[in-house]
């Protein structure tokens, strides 16, 4: 065998790694091998990488893999669960940022020598890479809350962005048809980095979840495209896979709202305050000792968390009180709608590490059905998902979004910081259910003096 | 003419593994779409060959430059990517342990 085909058996190996580690992801039982399969498909197509006879200087590589190992090891073992989202939105900005670095640097080495569909892939490349670079930087920002997470919109913000766009499009097609000029390549690589700022700028914290995932994909294909450059196939493969997770994340979690992608990119969804509360409407508000009676005479509850919940960093105290009527002989369930929290399966993360089993944890499918025949089901920082407004009210923002039917449950306890309306800035009829107690104040607050209570 | 079959056999590969991925991807519970995602960004940090190959080669100033800062950020990638996925999964336990 020569040299080069021992790599290529190296990237086979490799692409077959990243293959089993999806398909080892599928299930909790099998997931970390499905980690270390990935791992070790990666130490494959580097070592792989450095064999091959290209690769003269390692200098700068080992310069290079010690500084990029010792920002991205910190990164994920200090980081809290509650900042996951953030530190994903970075790592897919430096994925990124690399895809578009090697683009550039292959448009001033070889850009005159290109063939049209090699100029066409490398245009892809830079622009996917530089727009998700700076779109997934945002995304960073506003999820570590550095900048306004609500949508920053100005009149006209969709024309500019679509020029932006346009710009960037119509130079990578002049770049195509005419192998050049190389001075035209700046304004390629500018208006990318542009439209990944002006992407992200109106979009707001609940709708992170799409976002994440989108840029996910383009990070993903971005790689692939470098594979079609570089005529390599384990690049090729290993964007395609990445590329088609982030597209079925993006599908589901737009699925989960009842949105389009073109409503999630350019809606501006949650701006204003679509309506306040209706006039002479009023809620019985009731105090934590109030609910821990309710729950000293339920047989089954079902604990609905959102985002507020990790926010109020309430997440153990729920876990305790989960505890605690469990201990009692109560059935206790979780529910988790699809978009709760910050990206997809967050929710499910902050309650593993609070340590809820995650058999205790119930998608959306399966729980509703259950609702009807539960006492008690317990609303701690979630709003919106369980508006049925989205059953009821075909003029609501809401309207057709997949709820949980928190309504149909005997009784409704419903914590809250205070009566202000939800993401999507409308009221929830929920509220002013007569089966529903309204317990206000901060969430780890209220569960830690239900938990009193209760022991009390 | 080489290369444009070569185009075209990069394009099968391209195609057969997207639906493959989407076939994969079906079937990851929701459970886990967060290390899933973590998973899927550490490997898109593949990239990191193409950086190599750039690096290493080095044919001018410029592209070495570019190359070692698109190294060092497909690193950061790899390397966090995986760590946390590990230390997610390791999160997730089931009732009675």
């Amino acid at each position: 065998m020569t040299g080069d085909q021992v790599v290529q058996v190296i990237y086979l190996l490799s692409a077959v790694l990243f293959i089993l580690a999806l398909k080892f992801m599928s299930e909790v039982r099998t997931a970390r091998w499905g980690n270390w399969a990935g791992a070790l498909g990666m130490l494959l197509a580097v070592g792989g990488t450095l064999l091959r006879p290209e690769i003269t200087d390692y200098r700068w590589i080992i310069v290079a893999v010690v500084i990029g190992s010792a920002v991205g090891a910190p990164m994920a073992l200090l980081m809290p669960m509650t900042a996951v989202p953030q530190r994903t939105a970075l790592s897919h900005a430096f994925g990124a940022l690399a895809a578009g670095l090697v683009g550039t640097a292959e448009f001033y080495l070889r850009g005159e020598t290109l063939d049209a569909f090699s100029m066409g892939v490398l245009c892809l490349e830079v622009l996917l890479g530089y727009l998700t670079f700076t779109g997934s930087l945002l995304a960073f920002a506003k999820l570590q809350e550095l900048i306004p997470t609500r949508p920053i919109v100005y009149p006209g913000r969709n024309y500019v962005s679509l020029s932006v766009l346009a710009v960037a499009v119509l130079t990578a097609a002049y770049l195509v048809v005419n192998r050049g000029p190389a001075g035209l390549f700046p304004v390629l690589v500018g208006s990318a980095l542009l439209f990944g700022i002006l992407l992200i700028l109106p979009i707001g914290g609940a709708d992170m979840p799409t976002v994440i995932a989108i840029l996910n994909a383009y990070a993903g294909l971005s790689s692939s495209f470098m594979g079609f450059l570089l005529d390599n196939r384990l690049l090729i493969i290993a964007g395609a896979l990445d590329g088609s997770s982030g597209l079925i994340l993006s599908i589901l979690m737009c699925k989960a709202m009842n949105r389009s992608f073109t409503n999630v990119l350019f809606g501006a969804f949650g701006q204003v305050a679509v309506e306040t509360a209706e006039k002479g409407r009023t809620v019985q508000a009731y105090t934590p000792q109030d609910a821990a009676a309710i729950l000293e005479t339920a047989r089954s509850v079902i604990i609905v968390t959102g985002y507020g919940m990790a926010a109020a960093q309430a997440q153990h105290a729920v876990k305790e009180l989960a505890d605690l009527l469990i201990s009692r002989g109560v059935d206790v369930k979780f529910a988790i709608h699809p978009v709760a929290g910050r990206m997809p399966g967050h929710m499910n993360v902050l309650l593993a590490e609070a340590g809820v089993p995650y058999d205790l944890l119930y998608e959306m499918d399966q729980i509703n059905p259950l609702f009807p025949e539960t006492d008690v089901a317990l609303v701690v920082g979630a709003n919106d998902v369980t508006n049925p407004a989205a059953r009821t009210k075909p003029d609501s923002p809401i309207y057709g979004m997949p709820i949980l039917d928190v309504d149909k449950a005997r009784t409704v306890i419903f914590i809250k910081r205070s009566l202000a309306p939800g993401f999507a800035g409308i009221d929830n009829e929920l509220f002013y259910l007569p089966k529903t107690m309204m317990v206000f104040g901060d969430a780890k607050k209220v569960v830690t003096e239900i938990i009193a209570a209760l022991k009390g | 003419m080489t290369g444009q079959v070569d185009i075209l056999t990069n394009l099968f590969i391209f195609v057969l593994a997207s639906f493959l991925g989407l076939e994969l991807i079906r079937h990851v519970s929701r459970l886990l779409h967060t290390p899933l995602m973590s998973l899927t960004n550490a490997i898109s940090a593949i990239a990191i060959v193409g950086s190599l190959l750039l690096t290493g080669a080095h044919h001018d100033d410029l592209s070495v430059a570019l190359g070692a800062v698109a190294v060092a950020a497909s690193t950061a990638n790899i390397v966090g990517g995986f760590l946390i996925t590990e230390r997610i999964l390791r999160m997730f336990r089931g009732r009675g342990r």
